[in-house]
């Protein structure tokens, strides 16, 4: 069959209003002179971003640092339980940058999730969580750099309620205290995507493949840009700073081609309990309003994402959908794992594609990678392992 | 017209859970009144496939509506995505963050349709307050993901070879999303104690409860770490 020429719409807003962003008029207060100075009160010690850092602007023309090394990788329980491939990505991409990074064993799940689905916590045990976080984080040296759209959302969250209600800090700061902990508040609080943002101009020096025949969909989180709004990067370079730009920005950078559609805003239809207990819903809300939309209006050849529920909701829905003959069948990963592949990761060793439900070969293809040879690679390893020749895949096997 | 559909629940009752929903410290900051616009409904999920509206939620809480609330606290809330798409809100409401404190009301109250609600969902509670990582791989099971395709059955049969091909040594786990120390897990317990969520977790599931109580405690007792 001959392929169908579908017209993209690119990412230029339809709109000749110009948005001016005055930080004096905003909405959304910026919390970072109130955290200094509750650290200069000592409530709390300020943990500031370490050098070097990039400033980056957000929603309303602030600069938030952005560090580049020295971060303590603040896992995600959903991309580390069935979505490896994209912290390990993330981790992959900083050992190819040089950069000095940390894969804590001392950090708990935020969990966010657990609290969105059942409610079966509160206001100061969620906090308790986050600070506890954040001081194991402190007390490494490091950075704190949360993978994870949820829990960078909630940790925000959790910041303004510590700033505005002392009542709750004192309570947190003594849980925290009798731990044996200090109480630390990092300087920002910031995603991994926007790392990617930071960096997106020193991997797109290393891209291996041309990518200007890919298109891509972006789905931001809601949780990354829509709770604490103020915070989440827009670069008036993309979509005329009328999106938040994560995500977007760093695709682009790479070479491929972003395409807009009319369902951008809304969520995947994670629903935290609903993913696990009420799939229907999920598997109706991704697939009817996200996948069928993108497919109908922007044909891409994969679908981008920066958190765990969405990359889950997105790519799993699809099988039964294809099953009852709807319209899909587009890969789903975060912009880490297509950034790594594009910079060279071993699509399974690095980007464990195999974990994902979707067929992502021929995107692979189109991007000119040998799948068949890749995938028998990692057949090797993994026999090599089954017959204990090879304990783990390690870092020097990848790089 | 008044909501007629719990008229066996005393009027005090359902006072007193507004009440507690109106006092928590984040209720003044998730509600400043509603333009009944309905922009809320228009970016709400929930609203697309269920009898569902945020608006409403909104509405219900700003009128005071004490006998209409009860409802929502019963028949509504569970339906929310807690995507907060909602926060676009002209008059800077959060409908989803009203959810959220309702929840956590109904679940500090037991109501019996927060049980029913949550049923299906205390093997995932009991994992996330027990290990500190919400998901672990071995959860990946055909059984439990019938409609994710065939995908989930390669990855539970070759969990453990595929966790030993990760390069970050954190992932070497199936029972846990990464490796957490034993020492962090205890630290976890201490919250959830210190914090009154192991009680919440009474209200909903006693015997979980129980379960939960004795691993905590014996691993609290264990580490020296506070519980009040
Ligand atoms: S948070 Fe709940 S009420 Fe708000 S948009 Fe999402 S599903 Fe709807
Ligand atoms: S968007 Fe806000 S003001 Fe409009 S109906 Fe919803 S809650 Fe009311």
């Amino acid at each position: 069959m001959e392929p169908i020429d579908i017209p993209v719409a690119g990412t230029k807003v339809q709109t000749s209003r110009v948005f001016e962003r005055d930080p004096e008029t905003v909405r959304d207060e910026d919390l970072r002179e109130a955290i200094w100075e509750l650290g200069r009160e000592g409530e709390w010690i300020v943990q500031p971003v370490p050098e070097p850092y990039y400033l980056a602007p957000t929603k309303f023309g602030r600069q938030k640092k952005i560090p580049l090394e020295h971060t303590w990788h603040h896992k995600s329980c959903g991309q580390c339980g069935h979505i490896p491939g994209y912290s390990t990505s993330i981790f992959w991409l900083n050992r190819l940058l040089g950069f000095d990074y940390f894969d804590p064993r001392d950090q708990t799940s935020c969990t966010a999730w657990n609290y969105y689905a059942s409610a079966t916590s509160n206001q100061a045990a969620q906090a308790a969580v986050a600070m506890r976080n954040f001081s194991a984080a402190y007390e490494t040296g490091y950075y704190p750099l949360i993978h994870c759209g949820t829990s960078f959302g909630h940790y925000k969250e959790v910041r303004h309620e510590l700033v505005h209600d002392a009542k709750l800090r004192r309570q947190v700061r003594a849980i925290i205290e009798k731990l044996g902990r200090p109480f630390v508040m990092p300087e920002e609080i910031v995603h991994y995507s926007e790392w990617m943002y930071a960096v997106r101009k020193q991997l797109s020096e290393r891209v291996q493949f041309d990518l200007s025949k890919i298109t891509a969909t972006v789905h931001p989180a809601c949780h990354y840009y829509k709770l604490q709004s103020g915070d989440a990067i827009y670069d008036p370079e993309i979509y005329g700073g009328q999106r938040t730009a994560a995500v977007t920005a760093v695709v682009q950078e790479l070479g491929a081609q972003v395409a807009d559609y009319s369902t951008w805003y809304d969520c995947c239809g994670f629903g935290f309990r609903h993913i696990l207990v009420q799939r229907d819903f999920t598997r109706s809300f991704a697939t009817l309003r996200k996948i069928e939309v993108m497919k109908q209006e922007a044909n891409p050849d994969v679908v981008l994402t920066h958190d765990t529920g969405c990359v889950t909701s997105l790519d799993k829905s699809q099988f039964a959908a294809q099953a009852h003959g709807r319209n899909v069948g587009v890969p789903v990963m975060s912009e880490s794992q297509f950034a790594a592949l594009a910079v060279g990761a071993h699509p399974f060793r690095v980007c464990q594609l195999h974990w994902h439900a979707v067929d992502y070969r021929p995107l692979l293809h189109k991007m000119g990678i040998d799948v068949e040879r890749a995938w028998a690679e990692f057949e090797a390893d993994v026999e090599k392992i089954k017959h204990g020749e090879m304990e783990y895949l390690t870092w020097e096997h990848v790089l | 017209m008044p909501s007629d559909r719990y008229a066996e629940v005393a009027l005090e009752e359902k006072q007193r859970l507004f009440d507690e929903v109106k006092a928590d410290p984040r209720y003044k900051t998730y509600l400043y009144g509603c333009y009944e616009c309905g922009i809320c409904v228009a970016a709400c999920p929930s609203a697309r496939f269920y009898d569902f509206s945020p608006r409403k939620i909104a509405q219900t809480l700003a009128r005071e509506d004490v006998e209409l609330f009860y409802e929502q606290l019963n028949d509504d809330v569970w339906n929310c995505s807690q995507c907060f798409s909602c926060n676009r809100c002209p008059r800077q409401n959060s409908p989803g963050g009203l959810i959220t404190i309702m929840r956590e009301v109904a679940v500090k109250n037991g109501l019996r349709t927060t049980k029913e609600a949550l049923a299906g969902y205390t093997r995932i509670i009991y994992k996330i307050m027990t290990t500190g990582t919400q998901v672990s791989p071995d959860m990946l099971q055909e059984d439990a993901f019938p409609d994710w395709g065939p995908q989930v059955k390669a990855v539970s049969q070759n969990l453990d070879v595929w966790r030993r091909a990760l390069p970050p040594e954190t992932l070497h786990t199936t029972g846990l999303s990464w490796q957490v120390e034993e020492r962090t897990m205890h630290e976890l317990y201490a919250i959830w104690k210190m914090t009154g969520t192991l009680d919440m977790i009474g209200e909903l599931d006693e015997g979980l409860h129980d379960i939960m109580e004795e691993i905590m405690d014996d691993a609290l007792e264990e580490s020296g770490l506070p519980t009040e």
